[in-house]
């Protein structure tokens, strides 16, 4: 976590090496523990195993949202643009599947890949040649995503062909020497963005957009590049979630990914990085988005309160949660 | 020249005019519903569309138009609109919610209207010419006799629950009245929003939580789809029942397959748009008393049964 100290600016990076990355971590441990005592199951590797594997998708998602935000931007089309991009898989893999068998499933992975990208081509360049607000813009782009999966769909499901199921299967229900293969997915993924964002030139002109975006204009960085090209990073990672996704259900929804973009959020903020921009936390947002699930997760497990609170209790558990890792900066 | 513009400016004056007279002795039935958003309300949307060609086909003198709105206030701009640009015989409206959509309808009421009320009720149900909807308790209350009966009045359930709403409640109420006084016991009730996904998260956390559950009850097909994931990952046996409700296609082709698991589904159609349109139609065609409250009835799908509640084109 230390080669963080990659990014500039300078006031900031002393103030948040150590301690302070160290927050969604103490906060994730206090869960852990507050859980084995509710309900000593918890810890039970079949449980973990199901709630890291859940995270999975949240996860791969909110990594691509680290660079977004860090280079200050926003993006709520990211669940919507989960299930578009799931469901132009699925049509597109039952639409080959009787000319090429099961090797429909790579190339549904690619076209997933590439639609993918082109979605998140498509909010970078709203958001920097067409000047729009991130968050204006991609408020429209969820609207058209979640629109054209409820017309694909005509309102209802569509499934994916049943003889490729099986073959589909293992890549979210497999292991390898007993981890899911959801959660090596994530771990590639997170170890892939954590080298670009602290190690590499784009990393940390990344960020230095995100601190300010005057003076990494007036220092010759291309905002504009930076900028769209974070959106395409986030629109790959929503897309490599999609691919874990789809075999979960074997199907897509108009209510496929409803709402991750608050969790996505949640889960960013929750792991150090700051919303304004200018600073961004790999691990920790990974570390925030098994938070989440945990919570939920814990939830289910206890029996303390009522159905009706239980969202309440998740809202609290996320704001006492931010204020350990308040206190540990400090 | 000027004798022709005046011979051709009154020739179109006469169509217009005579136009609408000829439209009049025409019925107009407007249809308005919610958009297709989940599965349920996109198989409203289906059999609506259905109604419309096969009435508009079998009937020439009526016309049936169906509107589909996104959100409550879109709706009352719909029939706003509708109301606002042609006469309405008549309105079948799946309203949003009641308490929005109770003073417009109302108001078109008051045009002179003929109103069918499909579904969710109007907060004043003196608006409604005819009510037509299914049988939110007995929904529960059938899955619940069935599983008291072949369990032999024992058991561990887990149930999960849709959205909070009048429908998701009536449904819990009518299964808990269902087991009551039998052995069967709930050991845990939680909302999963009627959603697949956030069902099959729910169903897994039941499973680390409870050793032994002997049954689910899921409420709906779209979580019931979910659960049977979750159950099939976990690997374990003991689940002797797993039931939905509402009649999606892919939960009545396990039915016709004599799945284990899930042999039974109670019906909350969608297809009961389409009772309405035609009794709606039926008023003005056949000249047949029509008025009243029609109660769909929640029967046990079965093996026997399922091909009549079976739609293979529809998208639900």
């Amino acid at each position: 976590m230390a080669d963080v100290a990659a990014a500039p600016p300078r006031a900031q990076r002393n103030r948040s090496i150590g301690w302070g990355d160290a927050g969604p971590f103490l906060a994730l441990a206090a869960l852990v523990l507050i859980g084995f005592l509710i309900n000593p199951d918890f810890l039970s590797a079949n449980n973990i195993a199901n709630v890291v594997t859940r995270s999975a998708f949240i996860g791969i998602i909110a990594i691509g949202a680290t660079f977004v935000i860090s280079s200050g931007g926003l993006d709520l089309s990211v669940g919507s643009m989960a299930a578009f991009i799931t469901g132009v898989m699925i049509l597109f893999m039952n639409w080959v599947t009787p000319s090429v068998g099961t090797a429909a499933i790579p190339l549904g992975m690619a076209v997933a890949l590439v639609t993918g990208i082109a979605c998140g081509l498509l909010n970078g360049t709203i958001v920097t040649v067409g000047r729009i607000e991130p968050f204006i813009a991609t408020l429209g782009t969820m609207g058209i995503f979640r629109a054209l999966i409820t017309y694909m769909t005509d309102g209802g499901t569509v499934a994916i062909d049943r003889s490729l199921r099986d073959a589909y299967r293992p890549v979210y229900f497999g292991d390898v020497l007993g981890v899911p293969i959801p959660i090596l997915v994530s771990l590639a993924v997170a170890l892939v963005a954590a080298y670009v964002l602290y190690r590499t030139r784009y990393g940390r002109r990344c960020v230095a957009v995100g601190a300010n975006e005057d003076v990494a204009r007036y220092s010759g960085i291309s905002v504009t590049r930076v900028r769209t090209m974070a959106f395409v990073i986030q629109g790959a990672c929503v897309a490599i979630a999609a691919i874990c996704y789809v075999p979960r259900l074997g199907a897509a929804t108009p209510t496929t990914g409803l709402l991750w973009e608050l969790q996505v959020i949640t889960a960013v903020v929750i792991g150090g990085t700051a919303l304004r921009g200018g600073r961004g936390r790999i691990w920790g947002t990974v570390a925030g988005a098994v938070i989440l699930e945990f919570i939920a997760n814990l939830m289910v497990l206890s029996d303390f309160v009522s159905e009706y609170l239980v969202a309440a209790v998740q809202g609290v558990i996320i704001i006492i949660a931010m204020l350990i890792q308040r206190m540990s900066k400090s | 020249m000027l004798r022709n513009i005046l011979l051709a400016t009154s020739i179109t004056m006469a169509v217009l005019a005579a136009g609408p007279a000829s439209a009049a002795e025409k019925k107009t039935i407007a249809v308005s519903i919610p958009a297709a958003d989940h599965g349920w309300t996109a198989g409203v949307v289906y059999h609506a569309n259905a109604a419309a060609k096969e009435i508009n086909k079998a009937f020439p003198d009526i016309e049936v138009i169906v509107k589909t709105s996104p959100s409550a206030s879109a709706q009352v701009s719909a029939i706003e609109d509708l109301s606002a640009t042609r006469k309405l015989d008549a309105l079948v409206i799946l309203p949003h919610s009641s308490e929005e959509l109770t003073t417009p309808v109302k108001t078109i009421k008051e045009k002179g209207s003929f109103i069918t009320v499909v579904d969710r009720g109007l907060n004043d149900p003196s608006i409604q010419d005819l009510y037509v909807a299914g049988d939110n308790i007995a929904v529960g209350f059938n899955t619940a006799k069935f599983l008291v009966e072949k369990m032999g009045g024992k058991g561990n359930l887990v149930v999960l629950r849709g959205i909070p709403t009048v429908i998701d409640d009536e449904r819990i109420k009518g299964f808990k009245d269902g087991i009551a006084g039998s052995g069967l016991k709930v050991l845990d009730i939680q909302y999963a929003n009627w959603n697949s996904d956030e069902a099959f998260k729910l169903m897994q956390d039941y499973l680390a939580k409870y050793p032994q559950i002997d049954a689910v009850w899921a409420n709906d097909d779209d979580m019931l789809l979910g659960v049977l994931e979750a159950i099939k990952q976990s690997g374990r046996k003991e689940i002797k029942f797993a039931l939905g409700g509402n009649g999606m296609k892919e939960i009545i082709q396990k039915v016709m397959a004599g799945d284990s698991v899930t042999p039974v589904e109670t019906p909350y159609p969608p297809s009961m748009i389409k009772t309405a349109i035609y009794l709606t139609a039926a008023h003005f065609a056949g000249h047949a008393p029509v008025r009243g409250s029609f109660k769909l009835d929640a029967p046990l799908i079965t093996k026997a049964n399922a091909a009549e509640y079976y739609f293979p084109d529809s998208p639900f």
